[in-house]
This record gives C-alpha cells, sequence and structure tokens, in this order.
C-alpha cells in the first residue's frame, strides 16, 4: 500500500525546508549576529551574499531567516511530544480505568480548558526568566487538552470492543490489554492529531515572539522576524515577506500532512 | 402491463463490474422479490432504477419506467419519479427519516412539495395514512418524533411515506432485516395490504420471505441475473446451479430432522441468574443447565437478556444473583478473577467477526494469544504449529497466518474467532449470535463446523440466537426468553413440534418458510416487546398474549414441568 500523494508531497517540502534551515546558514558568508554597517536594511541581493537582504541593525537576514525557521521547527515539535506524551498517558488513562478516576481526570481537564491560557502563558512569562524551555512547556500546556479528550474517547470505545472483551476472556493482562489491543488501535488518531497540533504550536510560538515574550534577541524565531518585519513594511517589504511566506508554507505544510494523513488511514478502515 | 422494464443493466466502479447485463421486467400490480447473498448486486439495481447511484458508478443499458428512460434522465425528471411514481422502503428507518421533523411534517411535506394534496387537507391525507399502515392513535402521532417510535412503528411511518403519494411502484430494501421476528411477520403483512396496486420490488437475502410473499422471483450472483421465473416453479426446480445452493442453505423451521437429546452428565449449570443494569432488569431468575456435549440454544427476540445471561456466566458483566456450577466448581465474579484453568475452558465466538479481530493483529497473533498466556514456556515452533492445525481445523490454511483482519471476508473472520476460541480446546463454547452475519451459504459451513467439532471433541455449545429455523437446525434442546424470563425449556423436538408456550408458538409462526406451498400466516403477535425498563405485571407476555385471561396481569407464572417441558404459563395444561 503506498502513501498517496497527499502525504508525500508536504513532507518533501518540509524536509526540504529543515535541510535548507541546517545546512544553509554554513554555506553563507554572514553569521546572525554580526552587524554589516554598510548594508542597514539592504533589500536581497546577490552581490554582498545577502540573499534576503540585512535588517536595522545591519545582521544578515539570510541567516537569521534559517535560524528562526530552526527555532521556529523546534519549538513546534517538541512542544507537540510534550503534549503527546502527557496527553496519551492523561487520556488512555482516564478511558480505560473509567469510573470515577475518569469522571475527576476529565473534570481537571475542563477547569483547564476554563483558564485563559494566553494570559497564563504570558504571565508565565513576565513573572519567570524567559527562556526556551518554558516556551515549550507553556505550549505544550496548552496542546495536551485536546490530545487527552481525543484519546480518552477514543479508548473508551475501544475498551468496549469485542476483541477487547475477547482478551479480557481469555485471561490477558491489563498491561498487555492496553498496550497490544488499545495502544496500536490509537496511534493512527494520535499521528494525525499531532501532525495538526504542530501548526497550533507554531502559531502560539509566534504570536509570543511577536509580542516580544518568545524568543529573546539575539536568537530569534518567525515570529520575532515577522515582528520586526512589519515595523519596516514599507521601506523594506522583503523583511515582513520572506518570514511571514514560510510560516504560512511550513503551516501550510503540516495542515496538508495531518489531512492527507488521516486520509490515508479512513481508506485503510473503509477498504 | 410491463412498468418497468431493465435491459443490459451493467454498472461497474472502476474496473469492478458489480452488476452485469442484467436483464427483467415488472408488471403493473406484480410483486417480485429480488434474492442474493451480500455483494450479488441486487441494492445496486434497485438504486439504478431510482437514479440514485453515486457519481462514480459507470451505467450502461437500459431502465425504462412506464416507457420513458431513468438512465440519463436529468435530476428533474428523477425527483419527480421518485416522489410520484416509485416509492422506497430502506432497512434502517431511522436513517432514511429526518430525525429533527415531526413525523406528520415530514409526510406532509411529501404531499405539498409535489402538489398532490391542498394545505387544508394534507394533514387529514398524513393521519389516514398513518392510520392505515396501523399506527395506533394516529392523531397523535403526527406530532411524533421518528426517535420517539419503536422500530417496527418507524417502518410502518417509512412504508406510509413511500405509499402516500400511491406511487406505481415500491421498492422494499431489506425492509424487515432489522426488526424482530414477530414484528416483521406484522409488516410483511401491512406490506401486502396496503399496497394495492402498487408493484412490488422486494429486495431481500431471506427465501422465506420470497416464497410466501412474492409471485416471482430473481435470483443474482455476482451482480449477474442467473435464475428468474414464478416462485412456486422455481422452489419446485431450480433453474440454475446457484438457486439450488440457497434454497439448500435455507433452513426450515416447520421441518427436517432434529437432533435428538443428549444423555450425559451436567457438565454447567446456572441457577436463579438474574442481572441487572442499574434499575433495568435484564435477566430475571434464569436457571438451566448444559450436559458434556450438548447443545444448548438460547431464543429471544431483542431485550430477551439472552446476551446479558451469557455475559454474566462469564463474568463479563456483574451477576445480582444466582450461581453458575461449572464441573462442581462454583464460578463467581468478574471474570479477571476467576482462576485460569477455569477461564480456558469456557470461550465465546462474537456476532460480529469484524469487530471481534483486533484490526491491528494478524492472523497468526490474533489466534496465538491465548496460548501465549495459558502457556508461556511453550516454545514458539510448537506454538505456531498449534496455529496452523486449529486454522485447518475450521478450514483456512496456512496461508492465512499473515493477513489481517480486513483481508478475510465475513465468513473466514468468524472462522478466525472460531480458531481463537478453539485453540485451547474449550470444554464449553458459547457462540452469540455467531451465524447471524453470515450470508446463508457460508452460515451453513460455520455450522457444519461447530457440528463437526462437537462430534469430534465433544464440546457443550450454547447457541444464543435470535433465529429459531437455525436453532431447529443444531441444539439439542431450546431455551426461550422473553424480556428476561425464562418462558419455555424443552428437548428440540418436542419444543418444534409441540411448542407449549403461546409466545413459542406465535414466534415459530411468525418465521417465514422458504416454501411456496405453505401459505405464510398472519402474524400471530401485535405489539412489540416492551421496555425492559418498564415490565408489564404479571406475566409480562400478557399485553401481547392471545389468550390472556385475567390473572395473567396479576400473578407472575413459574416455571412447570409438563411431561418433560418447562413452561412458564398459567393457561398451558398437560
Amino acid at each position: 500500500m503506498s502513501m498517496n500523494r497527499a502525504v508525500k508531497v508536504p513532507v518533501t517540502f518540509l524536509m526540504a525546508i529543515a535541510v535548507f534551515a541546517l545546512v544553509g546558514p554554513w554555506l553563507s558568508p554572514h553569521d546572525y549576529i554580526t552587524t554589516d554597517f554598510d548594508n542597514l536594511l539592504a533589500s536581497p541581493s546577490a552581490s554582498d551574499m545577502h540573499l534576503f537582504g540585512t535588517d536595522d541593525l545591519g545582521r544578515d537576514l539570510f541567516v537569521r531567516t534559517m535560524l528562526g525557521v530552526r527555532v521556529t521547527l523546534i519549538v513546534a515539535v517538541v512542544a507537540s511530544l510534550v503534549s503527546l506524551l502527557i496527553g496519551v498517558a492523561y487520556g488512555a488513562i482516564a478511558g480505560f480505568v473509567g469510573g470515577r478516576v475518569d469522571a475527576a481526570m476529565m473534570r481537571f481537564v475542563d477547569t483547564l480548558y476554563a483558564l485563559p491560557f494566553i494570559f497564563f502563558v504570558i504571565l508565565l512569562m513576565v513573572a519567570f526568566e524567559r527562556n526556551f524551555f518554558l516556551i515549550f512547556v507553556a505550549i505544550g500546556a496548552i496542546n495536551w487538552l485536546d490530545m487527552a479528550r481525543i484519546v480518552r474517547g477514543q479508548t473508551l470505545s475501544l475498551r468496549e470492543r469485542e476483541f477487547v472483551e475477547a482478551a479480557r476472556l481469555t485471561g490477558v493482562s491489563t498491561a498487555r490489554i492496553i498496550f497490544r489491543h488499545i495502544a496500536p488501535n490509537l496511534i493512527g488518531i494520535v499521528v494525525v492529531y499531532v501532525t495538526l497540533t504542530i501548526p497550533q504550536a507554531i502559531l502560539v510560538e509566534s504570536f509570543l515572539s511577536f509580542l516580544g515574550l518568545g524568543v529573546q534577541e539575539p536568537q530569534t524565531s518567525l515570529g520575532a522576524l515577522v515582528n520586526v518585519g512589519v515595523a519596516h513594511m514599507e521601506s523594506a517589504s522583503s523583511m515582513l515577506l520572506i518570514p511571514a511566506g514560510l510560516l504560512a508554507l511550513i503551516l501550510l505544510c503540516f495542515n496538508f500532512l495531518g489531512d492527507g494523513l488521516r486520509d490515508h488511514l479512513d481508506a485503510r478502515h473503509t477498504e | 402491463m410491463t412498468l418497468l422494464k431493465v435491459k443490459g443493466l451493467s454498472i461497474r466502479y472502476g474496473d469492478d463490474v458489480v452488476v452485469d447485463d442484467v436483464s427483467f421486467k415488472v408488471k403493473r400490480g406484480e410483486s417480485v422479490g429480488l434474492v442474493g447473498e451480500s455483494g450479488s448486486g441486487k441494492s445496486q439495481t434497485a438504486l439504478a432504477i431510482l437514479g440514485l447511484l453515486p457519481r462514480q458508478a459507470r451505467v450502461s443499458g437500459s431502465i425504462e419506467f412506464d416507457r420513458a428512460q431513468v438512465i440519463g434522465a436529468g435530476e428533474e425528471a428523477l425527483n419527480e419519479l421518485r416522489a410520484r411514481r416509485i416509492g422506497i422502503v430502506f432497512q434502517d428507518p431511522m436513517q432514511a427519516l429526518n430525525p429533527y421533523l415531526r413525523i406528520g411534517a415530514q409526510l406532509k411535506q411529501i404531499l405539498l412539495s409535489h402538489g398532490l394534496a391542498e394545505k387544508g387537507d394534507a394533514d387529514t391525507r398524513v393521519i389516514e395514512m398513518l392510520a392505515k399502515v396501523g399506527l395506533p392513535d394516529p392523531e397523535r402521532q403526527f406530532g411524533a418524533y421518528p426517535h420517539q417510535l419503536s422500530g417496527g412503528m418507524r417502518q410502518r411511518v417509512m412504508l406510509a411515506s413511500a405509499l402516500i403519494a400511491e406511487p406505481d411502484l415500491l421498492i422494499a430494501d431489506e425492509p424487515t432485516t432489522a426488526l424482530d421476528v414477530t414484528v416483521q411477520a406484522q409488516i410483511l403483512d401491512l406490506l401486502e395490504d396496503v399496497r394495492d396496486n402498487t408493484a412490488l420490488l422486494l429486495i431481500t437475502h431471506d427465501l422465506g420471505i420470497v416464497a410466501g410473499r412474492c409471485e416471482r422471483m430473481l435470483v443474482f450472483e455476482d451482480g449477474k441475473l442467473v435464475d428468474s421465473g414464478a416462485t412456486t416453479s422455481l422452489f419446485a426446480s431450480p433453474g440454475h446451479e446457484h438457486t439450488r445452493t440457497l434454497l439448500a442453505a435455507a433452513p426450515r423451521v416447520d421441518r427436517g430432522a432434529v437432533p435428538p437429546g443428549v444423555s450425559a452428565s451436567t457438565l454447567l449449570s446456572v441457577g436463579d441468574a438474574t442481572v441487572s443494569y442499574k434499575e433495568l432488569n435484564a435477566v430475571y431468575d434464569v436457571s438451566f443447565a448444559v450436559k458434556r456435549g450438548e447443545t444448548v440454544a438460547v431464543v429471544g427476540e431483542s431485550g430477551s437478556g439472552k446476551s446479558s445471561l451469557v455475559r454474566a456466566m462469564l463474568g463479563l458483566v456483574p451477576m445480582e444473583a444466582g450461581r453458575v456450577v461449572y464441573a462442581g466448581d462454583i464460578l463467581k465474579g468478574p471474570v479477571e478473577d476467576r482462576a485460569l484453568s477455569q477461564r480456558r475452558d469456557l470461550q465465546l465466538v462474537f456476532q460480529d467477526p469484524a469487530s471481534a479481530l483486533n484490526p491491528q493483529m494478524r492472523v497468526q497473533a490474533i489466534v496465538e494469544e491465548p496460548l501465549l498466556v495459558h502457556e508461556p514456556r511453550r516454545p514458539s515452533a510448537e506454538r505456531l504449529s498449534r496455529v496452523v492445525a486449529v486454522l485447518e481445523k475450521v478450514g483456512l490454511g496456512e496461508r492465512f497466518l499473515r493477513r489481517f483482519p480486513h483481508e478475510l471476508s465475513g465468513g473466514q473472520a468468524q472462522r478466525v474467532a472460531i480458531a481463537r476460541a478453539l485453540i485451547l480446546d474449550p470444554k464449553v463454547l458459547i457462540c452469540d449470535e455467531a451465524v447471524a452475519a453470515l450470508d446463508g451459504s457460508v452460515r451453513q459451513q460455520v455450522l457444519d463446523l461447530l457440528r463437526d467439532v462437537q462430534k469430534e471433541t465433544g464440546l457443550s455449545i450454547i447457541f444464543i440466537s435470535h433465529d429459531l429455523a437455525v436453532v431447529r437446525s443444531i441444539s439439542h434442546r431450546v431455551l426461550v426468553m422473553y424480556l428476561g424470563r425464562l418462558v419455555e425449556a424443552a428437548d428440540n423436538a418436542k419444543l418444534f413440534s409441540a411448542p407449549k408456550h403461546p409466545y413459542t408458538r406465535a414466534l415459530l409462526d411468525s418465521v417465514p418458510v422458504p416454501d411456496p406451498v405453505v401459505a405464510p400466516k398472519r402474524a400471530p403477535l401485535r405489539g412489540e416487546v416492551p421496555s425492559p425498563m418498564h415490565p408489564p405485571s404479571g406475566c409480562v407476555f400478557h399485553p401481547r398474549c392471545p389468550i390472556a385471561e385475567a390473572i395473567c396481569s396479576n400473578k407472575a407464572p413459574t416455571l412447570v414441568d409438563h411431561a418433560g417441558t418447562r413452561v412458564a404459563c398459567h393457561l398451558v395444561a398437560d
């Protein structure tokens, strides 16, 4: 069974972007922090090897953009992994144990849903030293709630399926039922959901960085670059367009990938 | 006079030919049965007549309805055709009725949107129609929502909506498959009574229904029309091999050899079992025993508690009161608390093999799993040979080891489920509607398999089924349940030749007999099984019982032995 095109195309694009972000800065003579006083706010040109131009401090934007892509991708993937780990474990336990444990665990999730999370994250950022780690935690803390609900729902319905009943009857241990019967049937939906939470995480990170609460100078991310770009939108539009365009492309790829995977799995089930 | 003329009809999806060069005619007022197993193309043919095939379908040939071509007709013409000329009844009325509209409004809409009635008298027409299809208190039901009606009542409403425009043709696609057998009999009677001059195209897998209700029949196999003719002559002398196969696979409830009783020691007994879910009493005070090598059938309609009874026996749901004794040991508590040795002796086969097999595991892993639990020390090569041996026993070979469940047909999947149950050499096999989801010929094979295994190993079988004809052919003893109560228990021969409880008699009379010579009996019971949430007083069967007397509504009968038959009825004399 071959993967369909809706999966292959976005994966190819994402791989290309990731490789480019890793290798690109080495190929450039510039680094992300040195100021080129001769070229402040330069437009993209090949003559000085400022392929994407420079910012208001004369730093090379090609290298900074690649750095931004790296940071954005890392934040997104790590934050999604955090939400995956917490969400799957939490949801699977609530769903499989059921009863009062389930009710208590899910009411806790409901309570967390009621908190205005962006506000909470902003407070967190303001109160503590701003660092990478905190961003992962903050974003993961938002996303795991959805994951927990989805996994719980799926586990609840799997638990009632007859093949689980058959396993219970023969005497298969609870651990083996979870790992052999429940978990493999969760993977599909979890994978799809993760690819759909990554763009969410990217957006939250960009939003925080745009507000100046995310990644701190001289480090950068696509959101932070867009922030700077907006300030110079009229004089140097490429400063906004390039990071914004890349951000949009990455989001698009992940969304397509999620849809493609879902269709792929649906097709396998309805076959 | 020809109403519908289908000529050279072929339907394909990509390279898949689902209907292949089919030609037939339906005359005005005639009733034609369209029979075949699942995937034979009978429903696709019906959809083509209605112009309802999905866009991907490639259709060729000709379908003339009243001399107008249907294939390639415009949407407007098709709408007109479906609204006024052809009525449709599907298997599941819940999917065909809009859950957000009152049923009166849905029927009125049909009349008004096609100018079949003036606004003023639409209501009266609808109420008349609802009364005609036997809806009690039609004025009140006019304002009911679909979910407030029972399954049988919903199907009556569907029939009303199909017939209200007085169409020339009624297409009924498995209209009674989802209903209990006593309700099925009512709907089939109704179908005959209300259609007047409307021709009927009845699609079904049940030859019993065709035999009793259709003048002519068409037999489909793999998309081809292989046999057609008058029902009586086709049953008497089938023109095609496939018709013969179908007839041979259709069990009869009214005759045929009956397995004799088994005289051996009792292996398993259940005493005074009661199962409740909150205030709902699913099983009430049921006792029975199973002998070694015996097949005991538990029969009942929906809500009879037959599944709850065995689930409680196995410890999958809690048993509120009563006891289960197996080989001298009392089995109690949830299944997780029982000894492994007790668990391996009692195995369950489920109704739907698609849901009973883990879609992510290969056949080998599925069948092997019980061995891993019960004999973990066994070397893997030995396990593998056990798996292969049991697969061969159920008629599947080594080549199935690497398959996933979705790569199996329904019958193959059920064999895998049986193999998983048999690999531990259980002493009792419990089959919960294990053949209900299978086509006729496959069902026969699975039943034969169960008989063979029983003969070979002396297995006891508890066979839960709603299908009395199947039960007659396989069981030594039969328990009849109604609303959680055991109403009659007898040897197979006694139960089928001399049923004592009025409910058992009604059940037997409700089953369609696949023989056009036997005139179908009028539905013996009115109404439907009441909700177990609010069981009737006294004898729970009394509101539907044709012979009920005053005592029946006051006093619950107990099981009394009448010459070897245990019956719970006040009015049975020896």
